[in-house]
């Protein structure tokens, strides 16, 4: 029987009177934005805000619970732009959204930030049982890494295996947690080279080994080549997370077919970026054409969630899908709408 | 092919002071005088007496003092500087069957875009800019140019929920854009300029862009002048497919790169007339009146002098209202000594930007 698991891929949206709170409290100028070093008082309104959209995830009944990553201004390269080394400096395009980051300019040695683990420790004080429900967040060294630019080690290999070791050291510090969600979607934007590719799965274990947690390295924006699933299948984890809604998932399911995947998997099976909200009958297709392409494998645990981030959903349009997917995972009776 | 269209005489002023004639025109947006904003919040506050009406009134008065105010810069066709538009695609949603809004979305740090959803089929329900030119129209003594936001970014722009592909939703979006302009020039509009910022950042989808122009320009009347302004992005990536285009008028901003792509246009031939970015809208420093001189030659290496119209790299609207006064003023004067160093030869076309030595 495969457990299936309802839950998010984290970085949710800011609760709407937040976006206003927050700007107001930090300015609107890309200096103002996340450091580490925020005052108390914006440290107090996430806290607050981080408690909302732990009970959001609570109450659509989820089986892992993120702390929202709302203070992830830079999306996935929070966890360089806020340290110390790092210079954030000019504004890119995030993949290929509309959306906009800070370059986190890599100047000095990658040592021990402690800024995630941080987040984590308020947040297991606000969910139920957070051994058994929190999920950590992290992106994964290959898209950290592509997301970043190197002003200090000089050197791809040597850059790449820096930041799997600050992930690393980052993930030992974290409180305890069930799942960690590494955020690969470098990995199908821009895959690695020749030579970055051989180094893919020890760059994944040596973040991954340094928790005792389910670790799922989460993929999306489309299907990954066969050479970097192939490389990305030899890291030690318990799951690879899929993008069933891009167009191309036939690709991921001939991957699997030919490579073969692990005993779990997360499978992006409600729109991230689109507002339509799909209904559960419509996720729990999703999933049982997933599961009716694979007859050779039974899953013994199916994380469900959207396939991208949803901080591009408006908040209304994100919570519904939060219920929907509960409702798919089998957590809570969802009324069918036609 | 580009539309075989000569319509841009119609523009040039009786008491032109040159043989030669570079049209000179804006982007569109401008920045609002401050009391405006403040008007539209007051409106929005319940505490306040200031009424719906009174804001028409303060928008009216607004688009007055901007387009005179694009007169007195020389301007040879002139906007109302979107006084009345909150932001290019939510105007329009909000005007258009079909969308609906859900609510801020991030676009980065604390910025965020009220990203409409295309809920049901679109549909044409009320008139989007008849009035706002109508009243332009009537205050200006110089011919109006309407910027409309163009249906690929309307469609790019927003969640599609309602049709199957984004090219379908943009398809739709083109002949309700079409319907428009139909509207406007029964009004008595001349001059049109489809926004199409969405494109700079998906190039790849150009033969969309190009599909969708061919339904906007379906039945309209070759003396209208057609425009398509792209801001910056990597031009060789749509050229040289924008030459097919059914647009009088290509507007690109080049100025913000110091026109290191100009060249990405010389082979093979431009085929639209060249409308020309000559200042840089990111920049709070108004150009002196030589350096857009030499800006405005880059263009002369792409088009005749016939062919080239000069713009803003952009709207304006971001810098500080005196700057960007200055930088229209300067750019008209640039224009000016320009066509009057084409007339006396001093400027030669065969070799319009003298290289270094």
């Amino acid at each position: 029987m495969t457990e299936r698991v309802a839950t998010t891929t984290g970085l949710l949206p800011l609760p709407d009177p937040a976006k206003e709170e927050l700007s107001d409290l930090k300015g609107h100028q890309k200096g103002d934005l996340i450091s580490g070093t925020e005052s108390e008082e914006i440290a107090s309104a996430y806290a607050e805000y981080r408690r909302e959209v732990i009970d959001d995830q609570q109450a659509a009944g989820l089986d892992r619970i993120t702390e929202g990553q709302l203070r992830w201004d830079d999306m996935l390269a929070h966890p360089l732009t806020t340290h110390e080394n790092v210079d954030p400096n000019g504004i890119v395009r995030y993949y290929d959204n509309n959306n906009f980051y800070r370059d986190p300019q890599v100047r000095g040695d990658l040592d021990f930030s402690g800024d995630v683990a941080e987040e984590l420790e308020t947040a297991s004080e606000t969910i139920d049982d957070p051994a058994a429900s929190l999920q950590a967040v992290l992106p994964g060294p290959y898209s950290l890494f592509d997301l970043a630019t190197d002003e200090h080690y000089g050197d791809d290999a040597e850059f790449f295996g820096a930041i799997a070791d600050f992930l690393a050291g980052e993930v030992e510090a974290f409180p305890a947690h069930k799942t960690l969600t590494l955020h690969e979607p470098s990995l199908v934007e821009n895959p690695p080279n020749e030579d970055l590719v051989e180094r893919l799965a020890d760059a994944v274990d040596t973040v991954a080994s340094e928790t005792d947690s389910d670790v799922v390295v989460h993929t999306y924006f489309g299907a990954l080549d066969e050479t970097t699933y192939a490389h990305l299948m030899d890291a030690d984890v318990e799951a690879l997370g899929f993008d069933l809604v891009a167009g191309d998932r036939e690709d991921t399911l001939s991957n699997i077919t030919e490579f073969g995947t692990k005993d779990a998997a997360a499978l992006g099976i409600a729109d991230g970026q689109n507002t339509l909200v799909e209904s559960a009958d419509t996720l729990n297709e999703r999933v049982e054409w997933f599961e009716d392409q694979i007859p050779v494998q039974e899953f013994d645990r199916l994380y469900l969630s959207t396939n991208t981030e949803p901080f591009y959903l408006p908040v209304n349009k994100h919570l519904a899908k939060l219920e929907a997917i509960a409702a798919a995972a089998g957590n809570v009776d969802q009324e069918v709408t036609a | 092919m580009s539309r075989p269209a000569d319509n841009r005489a119609q523009f040039r002023p009786e008491d032109h002071p040159n043989d030669s004639f570079l049209l000179t025109t804006v982007v569109g947006s401008y920045p609002k005088p401050k009391w405006l904003n403040r008007a539209d919040d007051l409106v929005d506050d319940p505490d306040s007496k200031f009424s719906e009406e009174n804001l028409k009134e303060a928008h009216d008065d607004a688009a007055r003092v901007i387009t005179h105010e694009h007169e007195r810069c020389g301007l040879d066709t002139v906007v109302d500087g979107e006084v009345r538009r909150n932001e290019m695609v939510e105007y329009f949603a909000e005007r258009i069957d079909g969308y609906e809004f859900n609510g801020p979305v991030k676009v980065w740090g604390h910025n965020y875009f009220d990203k409409p959803s295309v809920s049901a089929e679109v549909a044409y329900d009320e008139p989007w800019l008849v009035d706002e030119f109508e009243f332009t129209n009537n205050v200006a003594s110089k011919p109006v140019k309407v910027p409309i936001t163009g249906p690929y970014t309307l469609g790019n722009w927003a969640f599609n929920e309602a049709y199957d592909t984004e090219e379908e939703l943009v398809y739709e979006l083109a002949d309700l854009v079409n319907i428009e302009i139909e509207r406007l020039v029964d009004a008595g509009a001349q001059y049109i300029q489809i926004d199409e910022p969405a494109l700079a950042t998906t190039p790849d989808d150009h033969a969309i862009v190009g599909e969708a122009l061919d339904r906007i320009v379906s039945g309209i009347d070759e003396d209208v002048r057609i425009g398509l302004h792209v801001c910056y992005g990597d031009y060789s990536r749509i050229y040289p497919e924008l030459n097919d285009y059914p647009v009088d008028e290509v507007d690109l901003e080049l100025c913000n790169g110091n026109y290191e792509q100009i060249d990405v246009f010389s082979e093979p031939e431009f085929v639209p007339d060249l409308a020309l970015g000559v200042v840089d809208v990111h920049t709070a420093e108004v150009e002196p009146v030589d350096e857009i001189k030499e800006n405005i030659k880059q263009g002369l290496k792409i088009v005749p002098p016939e062919r080239l119209t000069i713009s803003p790299d952009c709207g304006v609207k971001l810098l500080p209202r005196d700057v960007a006064y200055g930088k229209m003023e300067n750019m008209v004067e640039a224009t000016r000594q320009v066509e009057a160093e084409l007339d006396s030869g001093e400027i030669d076309l065969e070799e319009p930007v003298p290289t270094a030595d």
